[in-house]
């Protein structure tokens, strides 16, 4: 059984420790494109973290039955069942939401993190240290989203989860919306910011220089 | 790795059992969920009718919707290119009969974005509470900038005034040309003409200004889907699409 202090790394480290963003850099096409606004960051930082922390359940639950030569298929088909799903329930229950995101929870099946957790943790730890990973990891890029998805909209749209907080010209107000956070590129600059600073605070995820 | 994990009927084994758990529990999912699925999807589409028809509050639940739809919604059958009402099946969807070549014709010099469309539209005709008619919600649909976009267009018992533009399915840019849906640029649709002179007029251009009847503002950044708008309309309010019944306002009949 292990200790709290290891559960409490595996659910907390992956937040600024080992962030899966911004020291992995996996994950990066999602975190580009739905950060337009704060909700659909919220909604999809919520499927993704169902979905890594089951994912990683399951497979860990198997994973001394998992055939090394099949076992990134048999991923793949737990992970791609899972997403699935989840977009269901997301379909059935939060119907709204379902529509603007629908796409990308599909795509949830390609994001190199829950893959990348899957390969590298669940296959060697038990289930309830995997879970955990992957509620930490989706924590991890859960963080990492909100604080772009806020920063986009409202620079952007001078919005936050809709309500306004800085009037907009176009509404009568004094606020020019800055046009290049609305695009999804602009996400870049945000996550190189992001990781700068992480890397000011833990000077220990710099590389060595070669 | 250990051998054992390695034997051919293992690894079988074990692809057959992980595909069976998947397939069942997707398949569970799917089916057990379909009925909410579906009633979501059609109370979707009421409230987006009622929306259109200008009689959608925020907080109404789901019988009470219904309801409101039942008592003033009127859902009728029209031949497109005419004024004529035809009988249809109560399940008749337009988008469904577009697919199939008996009942659609090849669009044709236009620039409204796709290949077929139904010989006859599903229309919904909206009366107050004396029974009039105050509104008539028109289905359309055209190309954007990613993919088509489907709408209800309101129109008023004059057969010539816009009153809403509702757009509740596209694929355009959040932020961009999803603003389609942002309610103060459906506001601006509010009150402006179709027609000038008999001919289509609408438009969607830079700077139309709020007293111009003919054009509305389009959106900044989305200039592709800004014109997909127009085009739309141009077709649907045209010759091939509801013109003539608009024109003949065969809802007085």
């Amino acid at each position: 059984m292990a200790d709290v202090k290891e559960m409490k790394k595996a659910l907390f480290g992956p937040i600024l420790d080992s962030n899966p963003i911004a020291l992995h850099v996996l994950g990066i096409c999602s975190a580009l494109a739905i950060t337009t606004k704060l909700e659909t960051a919220l909604v999809m930082s919520l499927a993704l973290t169902t979905v890594v922390a089951f994912s990683n359940l399951f497979i860990s639950i198997i994973r001394n039955h998992i055939p090394s030569s099949v076992r990134i298929i048999i991923q793949m088909t737990i992970i791609a069942s899972l997403v699935i799903v989840v977009d269901q329930i997301l379909k059935a229950y939060s119907y709204e939401i379902s529509k603007q995101l629908s796409v990308f929870v599909g795509l949830i099946i390609t994001n190199c993190i829950v893959m990348g957790r899957a390969e590298a943790y669940a296959m060697k730890s038990p289930p309830l240290m995997s879970f955990l990973d992957g509620i930490g990891n989706g924590l991890g890029y859960s963080f990492i989203l909100i604080v772009i998805g806020t920063i986009k909209e409202l620079a952007g749209f001078g919005t936050i989860l809709g309500f306004e907080i800085l009037p907009l010209v176009q509404n009568g107000g004094w606020y020019q919306g800055n046009g290049l956070l609305i695009l999804p590129f602009s996400s870049f600059f945000l996550i190189g910011g992001m990781i700068w600073f992480i890397r000011t605070i833990r000077p220990e995820q710099v590389e060595p220089k070669e | 790795m250990s051998a054992k994990k390695e034997t051919f009927g293992k690894t079988v084994g074990v692809v057959v059992a992980v595909c069976l758990v998947c397939s069942i529990v997707v398949s569970g999912a799917a089916v057990g969920l379909r009925s909410l699925q579906q009633t979501n999807a059609a109370i979707d589409k009421k409230s987006n009718i009622l929306t259109a028809a200008g009689l959608y509050e925020a907080g109404l639940s789901n019988e009470e919707l219904s309801a409101i739809y039942d008592e003033f919604v009127e859902e009728r059958y029209v031949e497109l290119g005419t004024d004529n009402y035809v009988e249809k099946d109560g399940d008749y969807d337009m988008y469904t009969s577009a697919k199939d070549p008996e009942a659609s014709v090849r669009v044709e010099n236009s620039n409204v974005g796709f290949q077929r469309r139904a010989n006859v539209a599903n229309v919904y005709i909206v009366k107050n509470e004396a029974g009039d008619v105050s509104r008539i919600v028109l289905p359309v649909h055209g190309s954007g900038l990613w993919g088509l976009m489907y709408g209800f267009l309101a129109v008023d018992a004059d057969g010539k005034t816009v009153r809403e533009l509702i757009y509740y399915q596209h694929q355009e840019t959040p932020g961009l040309g999803g603003e389609i849906q942002n309610p103060s640029w459906q506001a601006k649709w509010d009150g402006k003409k179709l027609y000038q002179n008999g001919d289509v007029a609408i438009q969607v251009k830079k700077q139309a200004g709020n007293d111009n009847p003919y054009a509305v503002d389009a959106l900044s950044g989305a200039t592709l889907t800004s014109n997909g708008v127009e085009n739309t309309l141009t077709y649907w309010a045209g010759e091939n699409g509801y013109g003539p019944y608009l024109k003949n306002q065969s809802w007085r009949s």
